[in-house]
């Protein structure tokens, strides 16, 4: 008893009793919790008090983002948008944790965090113009809709690839810690992404190398009609931090309290500290996973409609503002009123709009077009005029 | 910037050169950092821009380890003798001091000095955290490079072996090449991806691998491959410069050429093909290790009577294509010799190329040796006859000549 001995990584104590770690917890790891599902904060609930002027943007953001999803699943259905997916039901986590953050701090989001882009100031226009890829765009028209990108807002173009923004994540903090910047980085994921190995080692190298990263998974229960069950063994992802040697908490993903409260302290330490951080925020996918999924075939309909109605993070932060005082259901009508107005003429503006000509096809391929490329846009341009009943006339030249 | 009339535009605009303001610096000294604006940029075939041609620095060697030993005697000669490896890191050392943004990650870049010792002392010099060790995740590591340049870094990530890098594929090909254009020009990823790769000495067919054939597709990536101390050292400082993502091929058994190299800063064009022996009757197109190989068959060649032009292509992606067609203009035959597997390789791409653009000028259907589909198999013997042999490329030439 009490003999240690150093092997490579450091001292170790050792034991005659031979004892395996279970593989699954007595108890599943605490999840933080502020408001309960009434909007009242929990006695003894510690949190970051938040203005009224923070706590009715976040409010009202939450609001529009609802309303913006809503119309843009609508526009898809109605042909007007190939493709569209929601962010319902983690309202909270999209603004709450942008809230929290910096117009300084990078965001690498996966997909369905387009409510970061809405907190720091990306308009309903502009969600529009990446949506229909007109011309507009500052895409250009090369993504799929709902793959936003603006530098300006430190906003990473989305990829469609999973889990791949993780290690740009971990890149971009390792920039930063060079150059010494006051800011940190912080990367969105879904419960399916943590199986990606580009997760593993993103966590590894950020605690490696000691980087101001906020690792956020949005724990939603499903990827695309996977349950957890059957995407990890593990008791969730906050297990997994520590695993790798990352600080981590698990919180309450449609408590906008919990959620402002655990990302800011994460982006103190991590920026204080130079550590990675990870957090799992608990929550659920309302929606489908996209226009292209009807997810009444793998989960019962009062289940999404349970979580739609009683579990709802946008309600429950309504009772909590209306408590101080801070908000009436008049401003609600209102407010909701005059957001689905201004998406319906954001959605007009937006499809009128020319698309990208021609020459954006060969555009930024690399910085400057080379003569390969020079040479493609030549032969298609001529095919086009060649033939112009086959291409479609609302494409400028 | 490097250019002759109707040559392939070149993806990334170089300094201008000034020629006022170049001084020639005294035998022993490297210029580096003191002379950030003003360098010489040399186009392949060793000659100044804007200038008359000088005299030209052509490789006549088939290997250059072979010292200019007859010449020993005469006056002492202006540059400096190094290694292939040595250049690469001298390349990388002179980038690093004239731009703090440029930084190395890769597995033991650091205190280890790389495997082949491309890093070496460089951790020291500039920190363990500017000279990255990063843990064995291929794919994770180039995304890092990939997040780091978007933030405005300039990685460069090396691939122990290049082999390594198709773990890499995922994050080369969706999001090096294409972030850019998806992100409408938003945000550029100017990274140096690098490492040896190619058939070495028996290491087995998973270190044998030659992944320039497997990358060619993929669209916003630039691809080069180094094969003399001199190119190597000039296509590392270009395509650290580069605004672009390029992929630089070196070769695990051309580490220890020797070479002398100049003094003065020089960076070489990445688009631009290398003319190693001007000729008449045919154009031998060449890359990495089989120049020498190539070489080595033009000097029985030459004892044949033949008088083949041989051409190191270096730019894999995009081809120099003004370089190799005014050869094929003047030779009307085209012996093409690589290392890659036969199907899908380099030369399969560039015998496309060819005909498409210079069919009138052919004399004869190209002929492309390469290796065969076959994993590289260890036994000295058979490894051997895997990659193409200067008998093989004098036979071809030959029969190319008939």
């Amino acid at each position: 008893q009490g003999i240690v001995l150093d092997f490579p990584g450091g001292k170790v104590a050792f034991t005659p009793e031979m004892r395996f770690i279970s593989e699954s917890p007595v108890e599943r790891v605490h999840c933080y919790r502020v408001l309960n599902d009434n909007g009242q904060v929990i006695m003894s609930s510690k949190f970051k008090q938040v203005s009224e002027e923070i706590a009715v943007k976040m409010y009202s953001d939450m609001v529009t983002l609802q309303t913006m999803d809503s119309v843009f699943y609508e526009a898809q259905r109605q042909g007007r948008i190939s493709f569209y997916a929601t962010t319902i039901g983690e309202e909270a986590i999209n603004i709450a944790s942008a809230a929290a953050l910096t117009i300084d701090d990078l965001v690498f989001p996966q997909y369905r965090e387009p409510g970061v882009l809405l907190w720091r100031g990306f308009s309903l226009q502009e969600f529009a113009n990446q949506c229909f890829g007109n011309k507009d765009d500052y895409g250009k028209g090369r993504q799929m809709p709902i793959h936003y990108g603006s530098n300006k807002h430190n906003y990473f173009t989305v990829a469609a690839t999973i889990a791949t923004q993780v290690p740009h994540a971990v890149g971009a903090a390792y920039s930063l810690k060079m150059d010494r910047k006051k800011a940190c980085v912080i990367t969105y994921f879904g419960d399916g992404g943590t199986s990606e190995g580009d997760f593993h080692a993103a966590l590894n190298f950020a605690a490696v190398m000691e980087v101001p990263v906020i690792f956020f998974c949005r724990n939603n229960g499903w990827a695309i009609s996977t349950p957890t069950s059957d995407q990890f063994r593990s008791d969730g992802v906050v297990v997994k931090g520590p695993a790798y040697g990352v600080r981590s908490i698990r919180v309450d993903g449609n408590d906008t309290l919990a959620i402002y409260t655990a990302v800011h302290a994460a982006r103190e330490m991590a920026i204080n500290e130079n550590r990675p951080i990870l957090i799992e925020a608990l929550t659920y996918r309302v929606g489908h996973h996209s226009t292209s999924d009807d997810s009444t075939k793998y989960r019962p309909v009062d289940e999404i409609e349970w979580w739609r109605s009683a579990r709802d993070p946008v309600a429950r932060f309504r009772k909590w503002i209306e408590s101080n005082g801070w908000w009436c259901s008049e401003n609600e009508s209102e407010l909701r009123t005059s957001v689905r107005k201004q998406m319906l003429h954001a959605i007009q503006v937006a499809e009128k709009a020319d698309k990208p000509p021609i020459g954006e096809l060969f555009t930024d391929v690399y910085n400057v077009p080379p003569s390969n490329l020079c040479e493609q846009e030549k032969f298609l341009r001529e095919t086009m005029k060649r033939h112009p009943q086959d291409y479609m006339p609302d494409v400028p030249v | 910037m490097a250019t002759i009339v109707g040559a392939a535009t070149a993806l990334s605009a170089s300094k201008s050169f000034d020629s006022r303001k170049l001084h020639l610096p005294s035998r022993g000294s490297l210029s580096v950092s003191e002379r950030k604006g003003s360098f010489l940029v040399v186009r392949s075939d060793g000659s100044v821009v804007h200038k008359a041609h000088r005299a030209q620095k052509l490789i006549t060697n088939a290997v250059a380890t072979k010292a200019d030993s007859s010449a020993a005697s005469t006056a002492p000669k202006p540059g400096h003798e190094l290694l292939l490896f040595e250049a690469l890191r001298e390349g990388l050392e002179e980038e690093m001091d004239r731009d703090p943004t440029v930084c190395v990650m890769g597995e033991d870049v650091g205190h280890y000095g790389g495997s082949y010792k491309v890093t070496k002392g460089l951790a020291t010099k500039y920190g363990d955290l500017r000279v990255l060790d990063t843990p064995i995740a291929e794919n994770s590591f180039t995304g890092m490079g990939i997040g780091a340049a978007m933030t405005g870094l300039r990685p460069i990530v090396e691939g122990m072996n290049m082999g390594f890098l198709l773990l890499a594929f995922n994050q080369i090909s969706n999001n090096c090449g294409m972030l850019h254009y998806t992100s409408g020009g938003q945000f550029k990823i100017p990274i140096v991806i690098r490492g040896p790769g190619g058939v070495g000495r028996q290491l087995g067919a998973e270190h044998s691998q030659r992944l320039e054939s497997y990358f060619q597709s993929i669209p916003g990536i630039q691809m080069v491959a180094c094969s003399t101390p001199y190119n190597a050292k000039g296509l590392m400082k270009a395509a650290i410069r580069s605004e672009n993502p390029v992929i630089l091929f070196e070769h695990v058994l051309l580490y220890n050429l020797k070479e002398r190299i100049p003094d003065e800063e020089y960076v070489c064009s990445l688009e631009e093909a290398e003319m190693v022996r001007p000729g008449e009757h045919v154009t031998i197109l060449t890359y990495s290790r089989m120049r020498y190989h190539v070489m080595q068959a033009a000097k029985t060649l030459v004892n044949k009577g033949y008088d083949p032009e041989v051409i190191d292509i270096r730019s894999l992606k995009p081809f120099d294509l003004h370089t190799i067609g005014n050869s094929v203009k003047k030779t009307h035959r085209v012996l093409i010799v690589e290392e890659c597997m036969r199907t899908g390789g380099i030369g399969a791409s560039l015998t496309a190329a060819i005909t498409e653009n210079f069919n009138d000028y052919l004399d004869a259907p190209i002929i492309c040796l390469s290796s065969q589909d076959v994993p590289t198999p260890y036994a000295g013997t058979l490894e051997e006859w895997t990659v193409v042999q200067p008998a093989q490329i004098v036979t071809a030439v030959e029969q190319l000549c008939q």
